[in-house]
């Protein structure tokens, strides 16, 4: 395998990482909804903390899609 | 590379190109040419400064222009005194300013400006250069904040209260290596969302393009359908660049809430 395979084939499976992100960003909203409902008169206070959990497993995908990018354009 | 198959260059959109000005020479080899990237963020400038100001008349009962700015700032008043407290209200020009460049920025790139011939709407938050300036400037204010207010203190950041001491000597290295990561992952969290929704409505576009080239058959099968997820795509683009705009301003005033109030 050449190297440029190498690195087109590690851009594909950084797309893993891009797909548990989402998982991730799932189950942030999920959770958050679960609880919401529970006691809607607590979620409006929460919805800060609701977009840093957002933001931090968010971030996660985003490095997987930096990695590719880098692979794809090195 | 992935240019060579497709017709449409999804990268081609993030390209700096001078206006004018392109002999202007700060130093020797430091260019100052007025780029297309300069240009949208005078435009930003500009609309920021025009929205603003049309809701600065402090009229009593307030109209529906002096509403959207004050809702705009009552937004950013209220996410500072939540996460930084009384402290926080000095903060509110910072943030505010910071949230709505980013916000115009980034809804800014989307309007299809394209339609006209010759005009090409560029994002400069889809730029690692605009980000990483706006986040080096949130990470000055929180050092010098955090330095002014509580000396060599502030290292206490890296210390959490009541941590036993033998774990002081894994915890500070991870708290110093969170500490200084916070830069570049705010730069990195803005820049990547907004370029990674760009190229993606670019590589749908050419698979409309392509689709419908390819005859009626291919274009029904794969151009309608990709062309239905451009316009579902660029619905959550919006919705993406106001979160991301947001979260810029909610990570800013949380790392502020670090310098003023320590942990």
């Amino acid at each position: 395998m050449d190297a440029t395979a190498a690195a087109l084939l590690g851009a594909g499976l950084a797309a893993i990482g891009a797909g548990l992100a989402a998982l991730g960003v799932g189950n942030v909203f999920a959770s958050f909804l679960e609880g919401a409902l529970r006691n809607p008169g607590a979620a409006d206070g929460q919805q800060g903390r609701l977009f840093i959990g957002f933001a931090a497993a968010e971030l996660l995908g985003l490095l997987a899609f930096v990695i590719a990018v880098l692979l794809i354009f090195r | 590379m992935a240019a060579e198959e497709g017709k449409v260059d999804p990268m081609k959109q993030f390209t700096i190109e001078p206006l004018f000005g392109s002999e202007w020479q700060l130093a020797d080899g430091i260019n100052i040419a007025f780029t297309n990237s300069a240009l949208w963020m005078a435009i930003t400038a500009i609309l920021v400064t025009i929205f603003v100001a049309g809701g600065m008349k402090r009229e009593v009962v307030p109209g529906r222009w002096q509403m959207a700015v004050e809702s705009m700032t009552g937004f950013i008043d209220d996410l500072l005194e939540a996460n930084v407290g009384k402290a926080g209200r000095k903060y509110v020009p910072y943030i505010f300013t910071l949230f709505m460049f980013i916000l115009f920025g980034n809804l800014l790139g989307l309007v299809p400006v394209g339609l006209i011939p010759n005009v090409h709407a560029f994002t400069f938050t889809s730029h690692f250069t605009v980000t990483g300036v706006l986040a080096i400037m949130s990470f000055s204010i929180v050092l010098i904040v955090g330095f002014v207010r509580h000396g060599f203190h502030f290292f206490s950041l890296f210390v959490p209260a009541g941590t036993p001491l033998p774990m002081v000597f894994f915890i500070a290295p991870i708290e110093f290596i969170s500490f200084m990561v916070r830069p570049f992952s705010l730069a990195l969290r803005l820049f990547v969302a907004m370029m990674a929704g760009h190229v993606l409505l670019k590589v749908l576009a050419s698979f409309v393009i392509a689709g419908g080239a390819g005859g009626p058959a291919l274009g029904a099968a794969v151009g309608v359908p990709s062309f239905i997820l451009m316009v579902a795509i660029s619905a959550l683009e919006i919705l993406v660049a106001g979160i991301q705009a947001y979260v810029f301003a909610l990570l800013t005033s949380l790392y502020i809430n670090d310098a003023e109030n320590l942990h």
